[in-house]
């Protein structure tokens, strides 16, 4: 079943409501060029958190709502049509599902009920090179006494820079590549030994690099089990690959929408550009490819909810279906505006640039046809 | 939401499922099983023999041909979820509805629409009991994608039309009983002098002559009309208000297009499993010819796209609307990708895949059948409207963009 619930649809309604109020692409506009350190406005992250958009996945019992992952995809979708900039999934989605999944009742309590409110924002720590590559995982955690000494960097932390705390992904043993020996890790920002740097990508958001040198941290750091964690780190960067897909699918809608409007009011040759045929049929398999496309991030959202078994092919596809069609719907969206859409006066960048950013984030479109391919047994 | 009537519902509809399955299996012949294919392939024609005449009669008496039709046109009177649930559990249980044709999915549908008591009264219960098969007389020679540019005329001559020219790619019309029919009924304007006629194939003066294909296979013929005289009462609607009408049929036509099986003729497996058994596998167990492999994943998983895009229209119908234009949208997503799965299968099958005539020592019965299909189904981006005509309508109806002033 793949319909909204009634929940779900009042969620997007207010969601709806509340950027069109609050945060328009405008809002955006104002915080790129006030070049903010965090690359995301404080009192917009604020709004949003008292909207309870920060607890959607996270239990009533440390300060959320339990909505599930269908409806945080709901209001991503949302912001994502206007762009904005805000610390939900890395924090609100990535983090908290680790944290839900695998954290220890201490480690629950002390950081979801923050990040269900916002006062605190967690980033996942992945990436340790140009490419989205969880399988060769190489930062070091030697074991030191009962605890653990990390050692490596980290690369691309999306939010990185406004992290209070990050979910890191190391290796307590084995090869890169190897399955066994991932461990995650809970790790406060200020730690000893953490540094971290800010990296500019073409999104304008908050991105960084880690380096760990000697960070020293107790057995209560370590997030599930030791050494085996890779079945939960897989869990977590499925639920955040799927939100960045649900985020991908309203970048898309809007990227789509305006192109259209822009055929209703653009003139040439004494005509509406959207009355000439060939952009016509353009515009066709464009709505025909997105009509594709949604559904499979629809259902892998619905699939996480479930806790199905075909979880991970599910999300592969849909990430595969929303880089694809992200890729796709913001190259005509340039096309089509012409010499308008070259102008950073014009929105059409934003959607181009942050559908490139997505689109690496979490995985290509060439690694998750591959792991569907492995899941699937070709 | 009210989730106790929900689970109710749920619970009711599932016990009928089971009585539905469960009917289906106590009565479809055995002898039938494996008849599916041969069935669609003679479509529209009624096949022979005592078992099909049997599960024909069991079917027609218990009004489950058109489940969803009134009791009084010979349908089973169920609401639309419980019919939904007869025709899906023929497919469960491996049977199929014997009465399906053009009857079932195009004219009934808008006759429940569009006729009057007496049309419907005797053209739906003949369908729902399986006693007259019907083709679709719309393209013309010179009116393929313009549809609206037909010219076979029927002239008002006081108790009857009298009809004469032609129709092209006429679907099943060498066994049809009766057509419906798009005639000229006022040559001054253009879909506004369009009427929609039903004609008795038996009348004189209709003559079917068929057309062989690339496939080999000759599933249409073209149609002469030549002074064929069409009673004034087979006229349905109003006159020269047929072009409403024939759009409403091609949105039910679209929509069985999109849920047809005939198209999965030939080899049924999954891609990987046909590429593994014909290419072989390198060290890892992968399709040994990688480039290939990556063509394959990348249809198989929009194939599953489309299947979920199906579904996701299938639940945005349940309410009991019909078809919308969104049937377009699935129309071309459909046949581009069934036909990228034809054109892989030949690949696939490499010289293997190029066969023609019987299946033999050379050529396996799965080979041949790809080859024809993968000609047939050319068609899909052709009929009931081409990829370029839907898109039109995409652009026009569902985007609002204009045409030019």
């Amino acid at each position: 079943m793949s319909l909204l619930t009634e929940e779900q649809v009042m969620l997007r309604d207010s969601a709806r409501g509340w950027v069109k109020a609050n945060a328009p692409v405008s809002a955006f506009r104002r915080m790129r060029d006030s070049e903010n350190p965090k690359s995301f406005d404080e009192a917009t992250f604020k709004s949003i958190a008292e909207m309870g958009w920060t607890g959607v996945v996270i239990p009533e019992a440390y300060g959320g709502s339990e909505f599930g992952y269908r409806s945080i995809g709901v209001v991503l979708e949302e912001l994502g049509r206007n762009v904005v900039a805000a610390p939900l999934i890395g924090s609100a989605v990535g983090a908290a599902s680790a944290l839900v999944l695998g954290g220890t009742e201490a480690q629950k309590k002390a950081w979801l009920p923050k990040i269900a409110e916002g006062t605190a924002i967690a980033a996942l720590a992945i990436d340790e090179g140009p490419r989205y590559a969880p399988d060769k995982i190489a930062l070091a955690a030697k074991k030191k006494g009962k605890g653990y000494t990390l050692s490596g960097s980290k690369t691309f932390v999306m939010e990185g820079m406004a992290a209070d705390v990050f979910v890191v992904a190391a290796r307590t043993s084995g090869k890169p590549g190897t399955e066994k020996g991932i461990t995650l890790f809970l790790i406060p920002a200020d730690a000893t030994g953490l540094s971290r740097k800010g990296r500019s990508l073409i999104d304008s958001r908050g991105y960084a690099d880690l380096t760990f040198e000697g960070v020293e941290v107790g057995a209560d750091a370590v997030i599930g089990q030791a050494d085996a964690g890779k079945a939960l780190l897989d869990k977590v960067l499925d639920r955040a690959t799927a939100a960045v897909a649900a985020e991908q699918m309203g970048l898309a809608q809007q990227a789509f929408d305006t192109t259209i409007e822009y055929m209703k009011t653009r003139v040439q040759f004494g005509q509406l550009i959207g009355s000439f045929q060939a952009l016509q049929h353009r515009a066709a398999y464009l709505f025909t490819a997105m009509q594709l496309a949604r559904p499979t991030v629809d259902e892998a959202l619905q699939a996480i909810d479930e806790d199905r078994d075909e979880v991970p092919e599910l999300v592969s596809l849909a990430k595969a279906a929303a880089n694809d069609f992200i890729n796709y719907a913001t190259r005509e969206m340039i096309q089509l505006h012409g010499g308008i859409g070259m102008t950073d006066a014009h929105d059409a960048g934003f959607y181009l640039k942050r559908a490139r950013v997505l689109e690496a984030a979490f995985g290509s479109s060439a690694y998750h046809r591959e792991r569907y391919a492995k899941i699937i047994g070709m | 939401m009210n989730v106790m009537v929900d689970v109710e519902d749920t619970r009711r509809l599932e016990a009928f499922r089971a009585e539905a399955e469960a009917w289906i299996k106590a009565n479809f012949p055995e002898s039938l099983k494996s008849k599916l294919e041969e069935y669609y392939q003679n479509m529209p024609r009624y096949p022979d023999g005592p078992d099909w005449a049997l599960w024909k009669e069991r079917v027609r008496d218990k009004g489950w041909g058109t489940p969803g039709w009134p009791r009084d046109y010979g349908g089973g009177g169920l609401p639309t979820p419980e019919a939904r649930i007869v025709l899906q559990a023929f497919t469960d249980c491996s049977a199929f509805n014997p009465m399906i044709g053009m009857g079932t999915s195009l004219l009934g549908p808008t006759l429940l629409e569009y006729g009057n008591e007496e049309q419907k009264k005797l053209h739906l219960t003949r369908v729902s009991r399986g006693e007259v098969r019907w083709c679709q007389g719309y393209s013309e020679p010179g009116a393929g994608s313009d549809l609206a540019g037909l010219q076979t005329k029927a002239e008002d001559k006081g108790d009857h039309y009298l009809v004469n020219g032609q129709k092209i790619w006429t679907s099943g019309s060498r066994f049809a009983d009766w057509c419906f029919c798009l005639v000229r009924t006022d040559p001054k304007v253009k879909q506004d002098g369009i009427s929609f006629l039903l004609i008795d194939m038996k009348t004189p003066g209709v003559e079917v002559r068929p057309i062989r294909t690339i496939s080999g296979e000759s599933p249409f013929s073209e149609v002469f009309f030549t002074d064929v005289v069409v009673p004034k009462e087979n006229l349905v609607g109003k006159l020269n208000k047929g072009w409403t009408i024939a759009k409403r049929l091609l949105q039910f036509e679209r929509n069985a297009t999109n849920t047809a099986r005939r198209q999965l003729a030939g080899d049924t497996r999954p891609l990987d499993v046909v590429a593994k058994e014909y290419i072989g596998t390198d060290e890892k167990g992968r399709i040994a010819d990688p480039d290939l492999r990556q063509r394959i994943i990348k249809h198989m998983m929009e194939f599953r796209s489309l299947k979920l895009m199906q579904q996701r229209m299938l639940d945005e119908t349940k309410a009991g609307q019909g078809p919308s234009e969104f049937t377009s949208v699935a129309k071309n997503a459909r046949a581009r990708i069934q036909q990228e799965r034809e054109e892989l299968l030949v690949e696939i099958f490499g010289q293997q895949g190029l066969g023609w005539g019987a299946a033999g020592d050379q050529f396996k019965q799965e080979e041949i059948d790809t080859t024809r299909a993968f000609f047939s189904n050319k068609a899909m981006t052709i009929f009931s409207g081409t990829t370029e005509v839907q898109n039109n309508i995409i652009a026009k109806r569902m985007l609002g963009l204009l045409d030019h002033q």
